[in-house]
């Protein structure tokens, strides 16, 4: 049996997608720029995927701005506003220390360049609290950036609440919903958030085409310059296959979702449950509440991720681990030293991340593979052998 | 990260794994923060090395560069088998991943301290076979295997 349990990672394309994008590998190749009919057809597609973008998060088509990546759109909501306000407003950044690499890295570069930046500390389950965000506000906080959803464990941020904190305060509200868009209901008018990165390949859209959401009235400053694309904001010429990609998948995702979310938590629960009552010495890092539908992470005490995705792979199974040798890293994952665990036991972590292809006969399939595998890395590990003893 | 086939049967079929009650030596290397350890269990007859066992926890690596080392130092004798250095092992392996080199390390490491504690319990001094102090105390500082 093949399982592909880590859709946080990607996803498969969707059939019906792949269908929405082929007229761009055909007859649909005209410059969206150019003003005559070959052009204007294009131009007419990349406004309404923009719609179908703007309506599933409820905001403005103008306020969608099409990028390369979900790295790409956080690297420019940072950087834009910090650099477009830090004259007027300051040089503060406000973040959590469980976010994607793609913010800890932009505004470790920024630290270098002048910015002072304070990451918040979650609690052992992975939230933050809009108090902690509040407490951490001076007069120079230029920007607050808080990720919706943890892509490692899970855990759903207080969004609304951290947003209203920030208008209170008035300070921009950055969130990077690349792992909720298309997973939960995200509706930008009652978050409240100022800018929103969402990424196409984590709903079943190709890699290569993520969005930037920008409340009306505010302007960021350029990551790129060039041509008058995306209303002079993002140039470059339009990606047409991943445009009309995204379009059509953030659709079905949303026209399907409270069902999508009911089927990925029942096999979410189905595989905690049978894991709780399989594996012993397990420790669940996944959060009990706020929690992502589809993401279950949990260590395996005493053995390493790397070894386990090995044999899980041997049987079929893709999934991920915070281990450090998975990551190629020297230290596991940030995130599960984040909420407090010893590296030992990071070290030992697995992800499965499920979206609505999955079933239940995959879970069964993984719960009848992952005890033997956790019993066999185990009966080879020298601090099994304590624990016995 | 891409491991060959040789590696990939030593992770799958490791040879070697277990204990040996009764052992001559034990060698236990590396340390759980790190993400690996290595304990390495030795029966000497007349300082050849008649049985070898192990256990590690670690990563695909660290249990394929174990299962080597334990079959090139079987039923050799303990001057021979401490000439097996953590790039023979590598070679054996048909190669390893540059990031997973220190495993190799660990692995050499491993047999090191197994012979030396065999060669203390027999009222010999390690030094005199070439072997230095067994350097981890648990710490990332004290060895380089890391790269810290």
């Amino acid at each position: 049996m093949f399982v592909y349990a880590d859709n946080a990672a990607t996803t498969r394309i969707d059939p019906d997608v792949v269908k929405a994008m082929m007229p761009a590998f055909d007859e649909l190749y005209g410059n969206p720029s150019t003003i005559y009919s070959k052009g204007r057809e294009a131009r007419e597609q990349v406004e309404l995927a923009r719609e179908k973008v703007a309506k599933a998060i409820n905001c403005l088509p103008r306020e969608i701005y099409f990028t390369s990546c979900g790295t790409e759109s956080d690297n420019w909501a940072i950087r834009g506003i910090a650099e477009h306000y830090a004259a007027k407003k300051g040089k503060h950044i406000i973040s959590t220390n469980i976010e994607h690499h793609a913010v800890l890295e932009t505004l470790k570069a920024m630290e270098k360049e002048g910015y002072r930046v304070t990451l918040l500390p979650v609690n052992e389950e992975g939230f933050v609290t809009a108090r902690q965000v509040e407490e951490a506000i001076c007069p120079d906080t230029v920007l607050i950036t808080v990720m919706t959803a943890n892509n490692e464990i899970g855990s759903i941020q207080p969004i609304r609440e951290i947003a209203a904190v920030a208008k209170e305060h008035n300070v921009f509200f950055h969130t990077d919903a690349v792992q909720a868009v298309g997973h939960i209901p995200v509706d930008v008018q009652d978050l409240g958030v100022d800018l929103l990165s969402l990424s196409g390949h984590k709903f079943h859209a190709p890699k290569g085409i993520g969005a930037l959401y920008v409340r009306r009235g505010i302007l960021p400053d350029n990551l790129l310059y060039g041509g008058g694309q995306e209303r002079r904001k993002r140039p470059g010429t339009e990606n047409i296959p991943g445009i009309l990609a995204i379009g059509a998948a953030i659709e079905k995702a949303t026209a399907n979702l409270e069902r999508d979310m009911a089927h990925v938590s029942m096999l979410r629960d189905r595989l905690l449950n049978g894991i709780r009552q399989t594996i012993p010495h397990c420790k669940i890092n996944t959060p009990t509440h706020d929690c992502l539908p589809g993401t279950v992470n949990v260590s395996i005490k005493y053995i390493e991720g790397e070894s386990m995705l090995l044999m899980l792979d041997m049987n079929g199974i893709c999934a991920t681990s915070g281990s450090a040798c998975a990551s190629g890293d020297l230290d596991p994952s940030h995130v599960l030293l984040a909420i407090g665990l010893p590296h030992e036991v990071a070290h030992g972590s697995v992800r499965f991340s499920f979206c609505a292809e999955n079933t239940v006969e995959e879970i069964d399939y993984i719960l009848e593979v992952l005890p033997k595998i956790a019993a066999r890395l185990r009966e080879m590990s020298p601090l099994w052998e304590n624990v016995n003893k | 990260m891409i491991y060959s086939a040789k590696v990939m049967d030593h992770f799958s079929n490791p040879r070697n794994v277990g204990e040996i009650k009764d052992a001559d030596g034990i060698g236990e290397v590396g340390n759980a923060k790190c993400g690996d350890i290595m304990k390495i269990y030795l029966k000497i007859d007349h300082d050849i090395i008649t049985d070898v066992k192990f256990k590690t926890f670690g990563c695909g690596a660290a249990v394929a560069t174990s299962s080597m080392a334990t079959e090139l130092i079987k039923g050799k004798p303990i001057r021979e088998a401490l000439l097996i250095t953590n790039k023979a092992v590598v070679e054996a392996l048909d190669g390893l991943p540059p990031v997973k080199i220190h495993c190799s390390v660990l692995a050499e490491e491993a047999v090191q301290a197994a012979i030396s504690d065999y060669l203390v319990k027999q009222g010999k001094n390690p030094e005199d076979y070439g072997i230095k102090a067994t350097h981890c105390d648990g710490s990332c500082s004290c060895c380089d295997h890391c790269g810290e």
